[in-house]
């Protein structure tokens, strides 16, 4: 059990590299935004290892920046953070039903969108120490990039920055795809999806729509729907 | 009224924990009814494909290679590429394409 726990460790650290890299382009803007907020790099650090959450961060310092009520900064994180508490239920599926209660609290920590994929993505039970080897290397990263945005400002030209941040969106296809490949209900899902979140974005009356809501909105309508049409059988489960 | 910014920090890490948290700790049991787990069994797939198109678009400083990076990773993705190398490669056409953009 040991050794296998090691091994998944190991492998949460290799798939975790490409998130981290993603995350540190994407977090020194962050840090600039924390910083036009009048945040120290500490406190931007310190946001970062505890809330560890993108949309969520910008919408936060914003709410800092406009000196809001500690309310309404509430009432922000469980609008824009809302489509984790989804993630989360779909990833108490994936966990042994006698895993203690203690790695369920470090898990819920570490369940940001890239790391949720991934998991995902793993046939069967899922190892709790997989994950926490992409948080190992993943949160430091991300806390790291906000603190020196904050100290230092931006220190990637902007042409790496941009090439960086399409890592992560790389890895969601590396996620989705394969298995599109194999069934066509997840093929046409997928392919509805992006449509769907494209025209959302798009239209008018719509496209005022947070990322984050039109994020809840869609998955909770396209996966309810294909529920019902496409019912998944027990053996497909593990697929 | 003067606020303090270490409370805000505090608000917004306790909020977005809870979120995540709580249907992990509450739901312990798997659940047996079959369009639920359907459900859950289609969230990432959905959810990832939402925030990918057309953000992929708008995450580069040229709309063209986001395009081009989306179109190589399906490939890529398609034909077996791993986690790692999807990840790569898409920002490899982005960095390459934008030189010239």
């Amino acid at each position: 059990m040991k050794q296998e726990n090691t091994a998944w460790f190991r492998k949460g650290i290799h798939h975790g590299t490409p998130i981290a890299l993603g995350y540190l382009a994407v977090s020194f803007t962050l840090g600039i935004a924390a910083k036009n907020a009048g945040m120290t790099a500490w406190q931007g650090a310190c946001a970062s290892v505890t809330t560890v959450a993108s949309a969520g961060e910008f919408a936060g310092f914003q709410v800092i920046a406009a000196g809001a009520s500690y309310l309404e900064m509430a009432v922000m994180m469980l609008v824009i953070n809302a489509r984790y508490m989804l993630m989360s239920c779909s990833l108490s599926q994936k966990l042994d039903p006698d895993l203690p209660f203690f790695h369920r609290l470090i898990l819920g920590w570490g369940i940001t969108d890239e790391i949720f994929g991934v998991a995902s993505s793993v046939p069967d039970k899922l190892n709790p120490w997989y994950n926490y080897g992409m948080m190992a290397i993943s949160i430091p990263g991300w806390t790291l990039g906000t603190f020196v945005g904050i100290a230092v400002g931006n220190v990637l030209p902007a042409h790496a920055v941009s090439a960086l941040s399409v890592g992560l969106y790389g890895m969601f296809l590396a996620i989705i795809i394969p298995p599109a490949r194999k069934n066509r209900v997840i093929a046409g899902l997928v392919a509805i999806s992006m449509l769907a979140s494209f025209a959302m974005a798009k239209l008018p009356l719509v496209s005022g729509i947070s990322s984050g809501m039109r994020t809840i909105i869609l998955t909770v309508v396209i996966a309810g729907v294909a529920a019902v049409l496409f019912p998944v059988k027990e053996e497909q489960n593990a697929a | 009224m003067q606020h303090n910014i270490w409370l805000y920090l505090l608000v917004m890490a306790g909020v977005t924990y809870l979120i995540r948290v709580l249907p992990l700790t509450l739901i312990r049991k798997e659940i047996k009814n079959q369009t639920i787990r359907s459900f859950l069994y289609y969230v990432p797939y959905v959810t990832l494909a939402v925030m990918t198109f057309p953000a992929i678009l708008e995450a580069t400083n040229s709309m063209w290679a986001g395009l081009a990076a989306l179109l190589v990773g399906i490939a890529l993705a398609w034909l077996g590429g791993s986690l790692f190398q999807v990840a790569v490669a898409a920002c490899v056409v982005v960095f390459v394409l934008e030189l010239f953009l």
